[in-house]
This record gives C-alpha cells, sequence and structure tokens, in this order.
C-alpha cells in the first residue's frame, strides 16, 4: 500500500473539512473582526443533531443517502438558527465594546452550547447507524472510501457556491463592502446588521454540514467533538490569513494534509519515539513554523492594507 | 420650499458640542453650501443629517418630516446621499462594484443600467477603469467614483463634503463642472467646502459655520462681496 497517496486522501478528506469549518471562522472576523470561538460548537450541534434524526431513521426501509439527507436537513436550519440567535443575543449588544469583551463572550457561549448539548444528549457518544455499506476504490495501491469521495465532493461545491455568492451576487458584494468599511456601507443603504446576521447564518449553515460529514467519517458524535476541530479550523483560517475566503480553504486543506502525512510519518522520522497520535503536535508546529516567517498567513494581507 | 431644513440643531460629538444650535434651509432645485474653517462643525453637521450621529428627531426635517436620528441605510431609501469626507469608496472593490453598491437599495434594473451608462458618460475616466479595485485609483478618481456612486441612488438631495479636498486644481475644477451638471438636472445639493471661493461662485445661497455656530447667512452673490467673509474666508484684506 501507498502509505503516501493514502495519507494524501485522508488528508484532503479531513482538510475539506477543515476548510469549510474555517470559512465560518474568517467570514465572521472578516465582518465583525471577532474570533467567534463558538463557532466549533456549531459543527457538534449540527452532528448531534443530524445524528438524531438519522438514528431515528435508520431502521426504516428508506435508501441511506435519503437518511444521511434527512439528517442534513435538519442540522442545518437547526444550526442557523443557534448561530442567528448567538449573534443576536451575545455578540449584538457588545458590537461597540472593546474587543476582548465579545472575545471573552464566544468562549462562554462555547461552554454554554456544550454543556446544553451534555443534557441533551448525555455524555455517551452517538454512534453512527451502520447504514451505508463500505464503499472501497482504489487507485495506484490506496484507498478511497465513497464517504471520502463524498466529503471531498460536497466540500468542493459548497466553497464554489460561497465564492459565487460572494463575488458575483449583490448581496455578496455588500457583504465585502461591509467588511471594509460599516459606516459607509451604510450610506450607500446597506443594513449592516442584516448583513451580519447573514453571515452567521451561512456560516452555521456550513458547518452544520461539516459537522455530519466529520461525523459520518469517525463513526461517532459527542457534546465535545466541536473544541479540537474548532480550535484546528480556527488554525487553519489564521495559517491561510484570517478574513481571506480563499485562505481558508487553502489552510483548511493544507493543514488536513500536513496532519495526515505527519500522522503516517512521524513514526518513522522519529524511530517511533512519537506515534501518529502526535499528528495533532506536528500539525500545529507546522502552523507555528508558517506563521513565523508569514505573520499574516499565507493569503493574509498586510495590516495597514484594509481599505 | 425647503427640501432640507435645520432647526436649531445641536450635535455631540465624542462629549464636546460640536453644533451649538443651527438653522439652515435647502431650497428643493437648489445649490447651497456651508462654507467655514476646520474644525467648525460641518462635517459633523451633515453627518447628523445623514444618520451618522444621534441627534433629536426634529432638529432636522427633510421633506417637511422629521428625520433626525434615522438609520442611514433607511434614508438613502428615501432618496438621501452622502458623499462622505476623504470619499470612503470601497478600495478592494472594483469601480464597477462600487458604482452597485450604490444603487444597492434600487431593484429596478433597467433604470439602474441607465443610470450606470450616464454616469460613466459624466466620468470617462471611470469608464477606462471599471474593473480595477477603487484602492488603486487617485485621489480624484476616488473623488469621481464616489459623487458617481452617490448619484447611482437617484437622490433627491445630495450631500457633498469636501469634494475638492487634497485634489490638484484641474480635479477640483472638472468635479466642480460636474456638481453644477448634477444640480442642472434638479437635484438639490447642500455642499461643505474649506474652498469658499469656489462653493460660493456655484451656489445660489451660502451659510458660514464658526465654532459650531450659523454666524452669517445669505444669498451667494452677496457673501461674494461681503467684507467680513473676503477677510475671513477669501484671503483678502478688508
Amino acid at each position: 500500500m501507498d502509505i503516501f497517496l493514502q495519507q494524501i486522501i485522508n488528508g484532503l478528506t479531513l482538510g475539506s473539512v477543515y476548510a469549510i469549518v474555517a470559512l465560518g471562522y474568517t467570514m465572521v472576523y472578516g465582518i465583525i473582526q471577532l474570533i467567534n470561538f463558538a463557532h466549533g460548537e456549531l459543527v457538534m450541534i449540527g452532528a448531534m443533531v443530524a445524528f438524531t434524526v438519522i438514528g431515528a431513521l435508520a431502521d426504516t426501509a428508506l435508501p441511506p443517502v435519503l437518511i444521511v439527507f434527512a439528517g442534513i436537513l435538519a442540522a442545518v436550519p437547526a444550526c442557523m438558527l443557534v448561530g442567528y440567535a448567538m449573534e443576536r443575543v451575545a455578540y449584538r449588544p457588545l458590537r461597540g465594546a472593546p474587543r476582548l469583551a465579545p472575545l471573552i463572550t464566544a468562549i462562554g457561549i462555547s461552554i454554554i452550547l456544550q454543556h446544553l448539548a451534555m443534557l441533551i444528549w448525555s455524555r455517551n457518544p452517538l454512534a453512527f447507524p451502520q447504514i451505508i455499506p463500505l464503499v472501497r476504490f482504489y487507485i495506484g495501491g490506496a484507498i478511497i472510501t465513497g464517504v471520502q469521495i463524498a466529503i471531498i465532493l460536497a466540500s468542493v461545491l459548497m466553497m464554489g457556491a460561497l465564492t459565487l455568492m460572494v463575488y458575483r451576487t449583490k448581496l455578496g458584494i455588500a457583504m465585502r463592502a461591509t467588511s471594509q468599511n460599516p459606516q459607509v456601507a451604510g450610506l450607500m443603504g446597506i443594513d449592516i446588521n442584516r448583513i451580519i446576521s447573514f453571515t452567521f447564518i451561512v456560516g452555521a449553515g456550513l458547518a452544520a454540514v461539516a459537522g455530519v460529514m466529520v461525523g459520518t467519517y469517525y463513526g461517532i458524535a459527542h457534546y465535545s467533538m466541536g473544541a479540537l476541530l474548532g480550535m484546528k479550523a480556527f488554525s487553519a483560517a489564521v495559517l491561510g490569513g484570517i478574513g481571506n475566503l480563499a485562505g481558508a480553504m487553502l489552510g483548511g486543506i493544507l493543514l488536513g494534509v500536513v496532519e495526515a502525512l505527519g500522522a503516517g510519518y512521524i513514526g518513522d522520522l522519529t524511530n517511533n519515539v512519537f506515534g501518529s497520535n502526535y499528528q495533532d503536535v506536528f500539525a500545529f508546529l507546522v502552523l507555528i513554523a508558517v506563521l513565523v516567517f508569514r505573520p499574516s498567513g499565507l493569503l493574509g494581507e498586510r495590516v495597514g492594507d484594509r481599505a | 420650499m425647503n427640501l432640507l431644513e435645520l432647526r436649531r440643531l445641536e450635535v455631540s460629538y465624542g462629549g464636546i458640542k460640536a453644533v451649538k444650535g443651527i438653522d439652515l434651509g435647502v431650497p428643493k432645485g437648489e445649490l447651497v453650501c456651508l462654507i467655514g474653517t476646520n474644525g467648525a462643525g460641518k462635517t459633523t453637521t451633515l453627518k447628523a443629517i445623514s444618520g451618522l450621529l444621534p441627534v433629536a428627531a426634529d432638529a432636522i426635517l427633510y421633506d417637511g418630516k422629521p428625520i433626525g436620528g434615522t438609520p442611514a441605510f433607511e434614508l438613502v431609501r428615501r432618496g438621501l446621499a452622502l458623499v462622505p469626507e476623504g470619499r470612503g469608496v470601497f478600495g478592494q472593490l472594483s469601480v464597477l462594484e462600487n458604482l452597485a453598491m450604490g444603487a444597492y437599495v434600487r431593484s429596478d434594473a433597467v433604470a439602474v443600467k441607465r443610470d450606470l451608462e450616464r454616469v460613466l458618460s459624466l466620468f470617462p475616466r471611470l469608464a477606462e477603469r471599471s474593473g480595477q479595485s477603487a484602492g488603486t485609483l487617485s485621489g480624484g478618481e476616488q473623488q469621481m467614483l464616489a459623487i458617481g456612486r452617490a448619484l447611482m441612488s437617484r437622490p433627491k438631495l445630495l450631500l457633498l463634503d469636501e469634494p475638492s479636498m487634497g485634489l490638484a486644481p484641474l480635479m477640483v475644477q472638472k468635479i466642480f463642472e460636474t456638481i453644477l451638471e448634477v444640480a442642472k438636472e434638479g437635484v438639490t445639493i447642500l455642499l461643505v467646502e474649506q474652498n469658499a471661493r469656489l462653493a460660493l461662485e456655484v451656489s445660489s445661497r451660502g451659510y458660514v459655520m464658526e465654532t459650531g455656530l450659523i454666524t452669517l447667512s445669505g444669498p451667494a452673490r452677496e457673501l461674494l462681496v461681503d467684507p467680513k467673509v473676503r477677510a475671513a474666508y477669501l484671503g483678502e484684506s478688508e
């Protein structure tokens, strides 16, 4: 088996999920300069809601694809609602406050959401019912599963749709205008509160799908799954240059690939002193190394260039 | 009839009362200027009119209705447009995208397209640079873009804040020619300027502002020959 190719495939899968989550961080940052630390929790809620629906439908005769689709259909609006409420209740009243206040609030929201999820779904992980038949394809000595293909394809589709929305529609131009200068955006007749709400809703929708993807990939979902995933996606956004959409996509995929390669080779490189469970350390080391040489991220603008 | 009327308008800005109760009227279809030195409160006045600063509702009447404190984005829908000091173009958006944002509140696509063509013919330089990001334009081109963008909303009342600031004389002339052209089309304009002579030459009425108060007002022609104005703002001795 070709370890390199295999780890690239695994890395692209994981990286696609990171990219989708990183987009949520970067969009919110781009528009109100807030790191929404509770964004990872939206991924978790997406996975939990979807697993609940999928679990309830697992014994019916419905085709598996349809069941997963029903899970997504329930998770997306649920997460959008939580994302909208989060901004409305917790961040909007702090719009004019010093930047530390909403940041700490975000951490608080993250903890609250985790514990609410624990109350609703218990501490025990939800398992993904064995409904999807394992489909494997062999390419050049490596294996790619049907789930992996679906994750990568869905991610590419979502990234494409988001890019089109942001760069080709009036609403998307208004989002970019608001992120550059909210006061002048208001002078154009743009209701910036609506644009900000919309940004949270879109980010939350993406997070919901990411939750379903990562849950399906690993086969389980639990109340604390959003924390590490969110931290990594946030790192991916910073790696690509926070506030930059293409940067979030690139950073996410890069982080996924680096992490997978780390898992594949770290044992060989260190004479088995460190095992593949050190993959997270490896990923963050690369992140730190990049930021030492490019503090604004791979595609980030130099500070001061913001209009 | 006055399209815009200020009644004892007071505006506080950062804890300081920058505008201390002024009265001002802009008749429909006319070009009125507000002149004064730096820090007199002119920009604060414009910001208050366009909904960027909180003021008492009945201190500002637009079309006879109180609008003080109404958020900026709602006033645009009612035909009020501000070209802010320093232009405020969206630097990372293209020229065309900036103009599209000017027409954000409009849904009549055909008329918007016609207005876009009109703005581009008014400012051929913008047509040449339509795909470029606005941040790469020169100061004068950015001013053209800011005015063009405001026109895209089809304003009834256009508020211009220091359109000549930082521009070469030739460009200032070009900008003022355009302002006159827009005024001739029937758009009511309130022009704030430090360049008093130029402003008075194109206006029908003028107001002089000093440390938050209106100290002089009248037909622009009379202000141009007023000895006090000549001494303080036109650089001539009494």
